[in-house]
C-alpha cells in the first residue's frame, strides 16, 4: 500500500496512521450518529470538523523542528502553569471548581494542554542531562518538581483524572530516560502503603464514586447507575450487537453521556463486541506507531517525546474504557476519537502532531543519508 | 526494606553511557509497551466477558429496561346468591385521564375539557398539581364513573384534546348496596400495611382495590383474579415511546353463597327504620338464606375511599351502622329461650303435663320474680305459648341451671360457628362453673331462675337465636353454612330423644294462635303454619316501670325465633330489633313479611311499601336524605348524587357469569382506549394508601 503513495506525499504526513485515524473518527461519527437518533446534528457533524479542524492543527505542529520544540518547553510549560494558577484564583473568587479561562472567544483549559507540555519540558531535562547524573538525586528532583506542582493545581481544581493523566505522561518519560527501576518500584510500594491516607484526601463524591466502582450495584439509582447501565449496554449488544440505530439503552437515554464519556457502550450496544474489538485494534495501530516513532528516534529527546506521549494517548483510551466495563472508578476522561468533545480531541491530535514532528525529522535524517 | 541512604547516594562508581542508555530506554519501552498490549487484552477478555458470557443476563436487563409493564388490575369474582342472581358484581366505570407526556398545551386542553365536563374549580386545582408534580405515562385521573354522555362529549372532542385519555375501567358494584354490606363486607385501595404483608406489584397498581372486610376479605386470593398487563415502551425519564402489546386480565372465580338475594335484600329494607338483625335459615342443609344487620353503610361508597363526613355520619349514628348486629350483637334473648328450656326440662325428667299455677310471680326468699301475667294453671305447652315465667322458674329451681346450660349450648347459644368472612362474638350461656370462673362466686337459685327467661347472664347473637331455631325445628344438629357446595348433607340428629321436641314445637305453634303471644304475626299463607316464640329483653332494670321512659337507648329489646312450616320445618329464622320495645310489637311483624317473602312476593312486597311510604322512602333515599342533612349541616351544599343505578343504567348490563369477559359497550373511537379490547380498566392517581379513612373494623361493644 505504501508503494502506491508516491514519496512526496509520504514525506508530507503518516498517511497510514492518517487513514487509521480517519477510520475511527468515522466510527465515532456513526456511532454518534445513532446516538442523536440517526441525525448529523448535533454531534456527528460537528465531530467531523472537529477532526479536521485538530488534523490540520496537528500538521502544523508536525512541521515544528525538534529545536523549537526544545526552546519553547521552558516558557510554554511556565505560560501554561500560570493559566492553571489564574484558574485557580478565579475559581477561588466565584466559589467552586472551575477548570477553564474563558478568553472570551474561547474557554480555554489549561490543564489539557498541560499534559504535552509536561512531557516536552521533562524530555528536554533528560535530554540536557549527562547520562551519568541519571541515576542520582540531581536527576530526580526537578522531575519531581515539573510533574508535582501542575499536578497539585489541577488536584484542586478539582480533577482527579487529568491529575493522574498529566502524572503518568511525566512519570513515563522519567521511566523511560532510565531511573533506576528500584525508585519506581519504591515509589509504588508506599504509594500502595498510603493508598488509605490518600482515599482520605479525596473529595466526598470522589470517595464515594470509588466506592461505588468496587459495587456498582450498592446503589443501582445513584452514581452506580452509570456503570450499572454502561454494562447492561455492552453486555446486551452481545457479539454482533443489536444493529445500527438499533440501541435501546442510549436511545430510551437509560445510558447517561452516551455520546461522551460513555459512548463506548453506546457503540458496543449496536455493533457488539466485533466493534469493540475493531476500536481496540485501531487504537493498537496508533499506539504501536507511536512506540516505533519513539523506537526509531535519532535523538534522546525525539524518543522521550513520543514515548510520553504515546503514554498519554494510551492513558486516556485505556481508563475510559476501563471505567465504561466498570474496571475502573467514574472519571471523567472521554475516549479518543470516539467521544464528542473539543478539548480533549484537541490535546490528543496535538501529542499526535509532535509525534508525526519526530516521525518525521527521523526519516528526514533517513533520506537525507 | 528499602535502604534510603544507597537509593539516593550519588554512586560514581556505576558509569552510565549513552549506549547503556539507550538499551535501558529500549527495554523500558518493552516493559510499558508491553504493559499497554496487557491492558488491551484484559479490556478484550473483560468486554467478552460482559457481551458473550454475561450476555443474555445484560440482554434481559436492558430488555426490562425498555419495556414498561403496565398492570391492568383484574375483574374481583362475583359473588353470587344460591341461584346465581349477584350479591357483588362488577360494572363498567368510565373515566377520564391526562397522560401528562402527551399534553402539548395543558391550559388549553385543560381548559376546554373543564368545559365539556363542567369540572369545579377543586377537582382542576387536583390536575394541575398532580401535573406539576407527574410526567411521563403514568395516566393521571381526572375524572371518575362519570356517565355515558359526558364521556361520549370527550370522545367525540379528542382530536382537540391531545393527551387526554378517557377510558373504560372496571368497580365492583353492589346491587343492593347496604343490604349487603355486612354479609359481603366491602373493598378498597391497599393499605400501606397490606402492601408491606403481600409485596405483589399489583398492590401498587392504582386502581386496584382488594377485600378490606367480610367475605370480600377472607375469599380475596380466590376474588382478585390475575391482572392483565399493557407492555409498552419507555424512556428511563418515563415517556411513552410506543404500545406493544396487551394482555388480557383474568377475572376472579365467582362464589357462590347460599344466600337468596332477593330475600336478603326484602329482609334489610323491611328492618326499615329499625336497628336489628334478620336471619333465615334453610332446615335442610342450614344454608343460611339471609343474615342481614340494619342500619348498614353502602358498600359502594367504599370502594373509593369514605367520605370524612360520611364516616362521621356512620360512626355517630346511635343505631351503629358499622356494627354486624347478626353476629357481633350480643343479646339478652329473653323468653326466646324457653321452648330450649322445655328440652332441657324433659331431659331432665319433668313430666310436660305437670301443671304449675302462676299467681302473677314466683316467691323466691323475701323477693318476688315477677310473671308478665296471671296465667292460673299451665303445664309446659301452655307455658310457652303464654310465655309464663312462673312456670320455668318453679321448673328451673326444681332441675337447677346446670340442668339447662348443656342443652342451650347444644342448641348452638354460645357457640361459635365455621362461617367464613365473619366475626362472630359468641355470648355467654352461664352455669355454676362459668359463674366461679368469672366471679369466684356460687350460682345461686335466682341466677337460675333469671337465666330460665333469657336474663341475668345469659347472652347471646341473632345468628345463634336463629340456629337454635332451626335445631329445635328439626330435632338436628344444624350447623349454619354461607358457601353454597354440592356436598351438603342432611345434618345429623341431635342427641335427644325426638319426643322431646314435640312440646316445645307444639307451644311455638301456640304462641301463633289466637290467645298466643305472636298470634298477630301469624302467617296468612293458605296451609303454611308458623311457630314462634316472642322474647322482651330487658336492657335497663326496671325503674319507673316498663317502657315508661322514652329514651331510646333505655327500651326492651324485642326478639322473634320462629320455623314454618309447623309440620315439616323447612325454614327457621330470628328476628331482633334493638330497643323495639317486645318482641310480639317489634320483630315478630318482620319475621312474618321475611317468611311470607319466601311464599307470596307480591302480598310481602305490598306490605313493605306500604310501611315503606310512611318511612319516607327507599333506603337509599333516606340514606341519600340523611346525607344531605349531614352535608348541610357540616355547611356543605348538600349534592345529591346520582344514584349508581340511574348512572350506569346504560352500561350495567353484564351478564350473570362472572368468568365471561364483559363486553364494552358503546362506540368509543379506538383513539380513545389506548389498548384494544374491553379490559382497560384505567389505573387511577390515587395513591394505593391514600389518606382516605378507611374504617376500621366494626365496634367491639355490643349493645346492651
Amino acid at each position: 500500500m505504501r508503494a502506491a503513495i508516491p514519496l512526496a506525499v509520504q514525506r508530507f504526513l503518516p498517511w497510514h496512521i492518517v487513514l487509521t485515524l480517519a477510520l475511527l473518527v468515522s466510527f465515532g461519527a456513526t456511532v454518534l450518529y445513532s446516538a442523536a437518533g440517526g441525525s448529523f446534528e448535533p454531534w456527528a457533524g460537528n465531530h467531523i470538523i472537529r477532526f479536521l479542524v485538530c488534523l490540520t492543527i496537528a500538521t502544523t505542529l508536525s512541521f515544528i523542528p525538534e529545536g523549537w520544540w526544545r526552546q519553547g518547553a521552558i516558557p510554554g510549560y511556565s505560560a501554561i502553569l500560570l493559566a492553571l494558577l489564574g484558574v485557580e484564583l478565579i475559581g477561588a473568587v466565584a466559589g467552586g471548581g472551575q477548570r477553564w479561562l474563558n478568553l472570551g472567544f474561547m474557554r480555554l483549559q489549561p490543564s489539557e494542554f498541560m499534559k504535552p507540555a509536561v512531557v516536552i519540558l521533562l524530555a528536554h531535562f533528560y535530554a540536557l542531562l549527562p547520562p551519568t547524573q541519571t541515576k542520582v538525586w540531581a536527576g530526580l528532583w526537578p522531575a519531581l518538581a515539573v510533574i508535582g506542582v501542575p499536578m497539585a493545581l489541577v488536584m484542586l481544581q478539582p480533577d482527579l483524572g487529568t491529575a493522574i493523566a498529566i502524572g503518568v505522561g511525566g512519570v513515563t518519560v522519567a521511566f523511560l530516560a532510565g531511573l533506576p527501576m528500584r525508585w519506581f518500584l519504591g515509589a509504588a510500594g508506599v504509594g500502595l502503603a498510603a493508598l488509605p491516607a490518600l482515599f482520605l484526601m479525596l473529595h466526598d463524591y470522589q470517595q464515594r464514586r470509588v466506592l461505588i466502582f468496587l459495587d456498582p450495584e450498592s446503589d443501582p439509582l445513584g452514581s452506580g447507575y452509570h456503570i450499572t447501565q454502561s454494562k447492561i449496554a455492552i453486555g446486551s449488544g452481545g457479539v454482533f450487537g443489536k444493529g445500527f440505530l438499533n440501541g435501546t439503552q442510549s436511545h430510551l437515554e437509560y445510558l447517561p453521556e452516551g455520546h461522551t464519556d460513555f459512548v463506548f457502550a453506546t457503540m458496543a450496544e449496536e455493533w457488539g463486541l466485533l466493534g469493540g474489538l475493531f476500536l481496540l485494534f485501531g487504537f493498537g495501530l496508533l499506539l504501536r506507531w507511536g512506540w516505533r516513532v519513539a523506537d526509531r528516534a535519532p535523538t534522546r529527546f525525539g524518543r522521550l517525546v513520543a514515548g510520553g506521549l504515546t503514554m498519554t494517548i494510551f492513558f486516556y483510551m485505556a481508563i475510559n474504557m476501563l471505567m465504561v466495563m466498570g474496571l475502573a472508578p467514574v472519571v471523567g476522561i472521554p475516549l479518543p476519537f470516539m467521544s464528542h468533545g473539543g478539548s480533549s480531541m484537541l490535546t490528543v491530535m496535538i501529542c499526535i502532531g509532535i509525534i508525526m514532528g519526530v516521525d518525521r525529522e527521523t526519516r528526514r535524517d533517513r533520506w537525507s543519508l | 526494606m528499602i535502604r534510603w541512604r544507597k537509593i539516593f547516594r550519588p554512586q560514581p562508581v556505576q558509569m552510565v553511557t549513552e549506549g547503556m542508555q539507550r538499551l535501558t530506554f529500549n527495554r523500558r519501552v518493552m516493559v510499558v509497551g508491553g504493559a499497554q498490549a496487557l491492558v488491551g487484552a484484559v479490556l478484550a477478555a473483560r468486554m467478552g466477558w460482559i457481551s458473550v458470557i454475561d450476555g443474555s443476563q445484560y440482554r434481559l436487563k436492558a430488555e426490562s429496561n425498555r419495556v414498561n409493564l403496565t398492570l391492568i388490575p383484574p375483574r374481583r369474582g362475583w359473588i353470587v346468591d344460591r341461584y346465581g342472581k349477584a350479591l357483588a358484581d362488577n360494572r363498567v366505570a368510565l373515566r377520564v385521564d391526562i397522560i401528562p407526556d402527551r399534553l402539548h398545551n395543558r391550559a388549553a386542553t385543560l381548559g376546554r375539557l373543564a368545559q365539556i365536563l363542567s369540572l369545579d374549580a377543586d377537582t382542576l386545582d387536583r390536575v394541575n398539581r398532580a401535573l406539576d408534580t407527574n410526567h411521563g405515562a403514568q395516566p393521571i385521573e381526572v375524572l371518575s364513573d362519570l356517565d355515558e354522555a359526558r364521556f361520549a362529549a370527550v370522545s367525540v372532542h379528542l382530536p382537540e384534546l391531545p393527551g387526554v385519555s378517557p377510558t373504560r375501567g372496571f368497580t365492583r358494584n353492589y346491587p343492593t348496596g347496604p343490604s349487603v354490606a355486612h354479609l359481603i363486607g366491602y373493598i378498597g385501595a391497599p393499605s400501606a400495611e397490606e402492601y408491606a404483608k403481600d409485596r405483589n406489584p399489583l398492590m401498587l397498581t392504582p386502581g386496584f382495590k382488594m377485600g378490606k372486610d367480610g367475605i370480600e376479605k377472607y375469599f380475596d386470593r380466590e376474588l382478585r383474579g390475575q391482572p392483565g398487563a399493557r407492555r409498552a415502551e419507555v424512556t428511563a425519564r418515563g415517556r411513552l415511546v410506543r404500545e406493544l402489546d396487551t394482555l388480557p386480565d383474568r377475572p376472579g372465580a365467582p362464589l357462590q353463597l347460599t344466600i337468596d338475594a332477593d330475600l336478603q335484600d326484602y329482609a334489610s329494607r323491611r328492618l326499615g327504620l329499625e336497628s336489628g338483625a334478620c336471619i333465615v335459615i334453610d332446615c335442610l342443609t342450614g344454608g343460611i338464606l339471609t343474615m342481614t344487620s340494619m342500619p348498614a353503610f353502602d358498600p359502594n361508597s367504599f370502594t373509593d375511599g369514605i367520605g370524612r363526613l360520611e364516616w362521621k355520619m356512620l360512626n355517630e349514628d346511635d343505631h351503629i351502622p358499622l356494627l354486624n348486629k347478626a353476629v357481633r350483637g350480643l343479646y339478652p334473648p329473653g323468653s326466646t329461650l324457653k321452648p330450649m328450656a322445655a328440652v332441657a326440662l324433659q331431659l331432665a325428667g319433668v313430666d310436660p303435663d305437670e301443671t304449675v299455677s302462676c299467681g302473677g310471680g314466683y316467691r323466691l326468699g323475701g323477693r318476688l320474680f315477677r310473671c308478665l301475667g296471671v296465667h292460673g294453671p299451665v303445664n309446659m305447652t301452655r307455658a310457652i305459648e303464654k310465655s309464663c315465667n312462673t312456670y320455668f322458674y318453679t321448673m328451673a329451681h326444681r332441675v337447677g341451671y346446670d340442668a339447662i346450660a348443656p342443652v342451650a349450648k347444644a342448641m348452638g347459644l354460645g357457640q361459635e360457628f365455621d362461617l367464613p368472612g365473619t366475626n362472630q362474638r359468641y355470648g355467654t350461656v352461664p352455669d355454676s362453673a362459668w359463674k366461679m370462673r368469672r366471679y369466684q362466686q356460687r350460682w345461686s337459685v335466682a341466677d337460675s331462675l333469671n337465666a330460665t327467661i333469657g336474663q341475668g347472664y345469659v347472652s347471646v347473637s341473632p345468628l345463634q337465636l336463629a340456629v337454635m331455631a332451626a335445631r329445635i325445628a328439626t330435632g338436628r344438629n344444624i350447623v349454619p353454612q354461607l358457601l353454597l357446595s354440592r356436598a351438603m348433607t342432611a345434618p345429623q340428629p341431635l342427641p335427644y330423644p325426638a319426643e322431646m321436641f314435640t312440646v316445645p314445637r307444639a307451644g311455638m305453634a301456640g304462641v301463633m294462635q289466637p290467645g298466643g303471644t305472636g298470634a298477630r304475626s301469624r302467617l296468612l299463607i293458605p296451609n303454611v303454619q308458623m311457630a314462634g316464640k316472642t322474647g322482651t329483653a330487658q336492657v335497663r332494670a326496671l325503674v319507673n316501670g316498663r317502657n315508661a321512659g322514652s329514651n331510646y337507648k333505655s327500651r326492651d329489646h324485642g326478639l322473634f325465633v320462629c320455623f314454618c312450616p309447623v309440620e315439616q320445618p323447612r325454614y327457621a329464622a330470628a328476628v331482633v330489633i334493638e330497643h323495639g320495645m317486645g318482641g310480639a310489637r317489634a320483630a315478630a311483624p318482620v319475621a312474618k313479611d321475611v317468611l311470607t317473602f319466601l311464599y307470596d312476593r307480591e302480598a310481602a312486597m305490598q306490605s313493605l311499601l306500604a310501611l315503606e311510604a310512611g318511612w319516607g322512602g327507599t333506603m337509599a333515599e333516606r340514606l341519600q336524605r340523611r346525607y344531605a342533612s349531614y352535608q348541610a349541616e357540616a355547611g356543605l351544599v348538600p349534592t345529591l348524587p346520582v344514584p349508581p343505578d340511574a348512572a350506569s343504567s346504560a352500561t350495567n348490563n353484564a351478564p350473570v357469569d362472572a368468568a365471561v369477559p364483559i363486553p364494552a359497550s358503546g362506540d368509543v373511537p379506538a383513539a380513545a382506549d389506548p389498548a384494544p379490547g374491553a379490559a382497560t380498566p384505567a389505573p387511577s392517581t390515587a395513591p394505593p394508601a391514600g389518606p382516605t379513612p378507611v374504617p376500621p373494623p366494626p365496634a367491639a361493644a355490643g349493645p346492651a
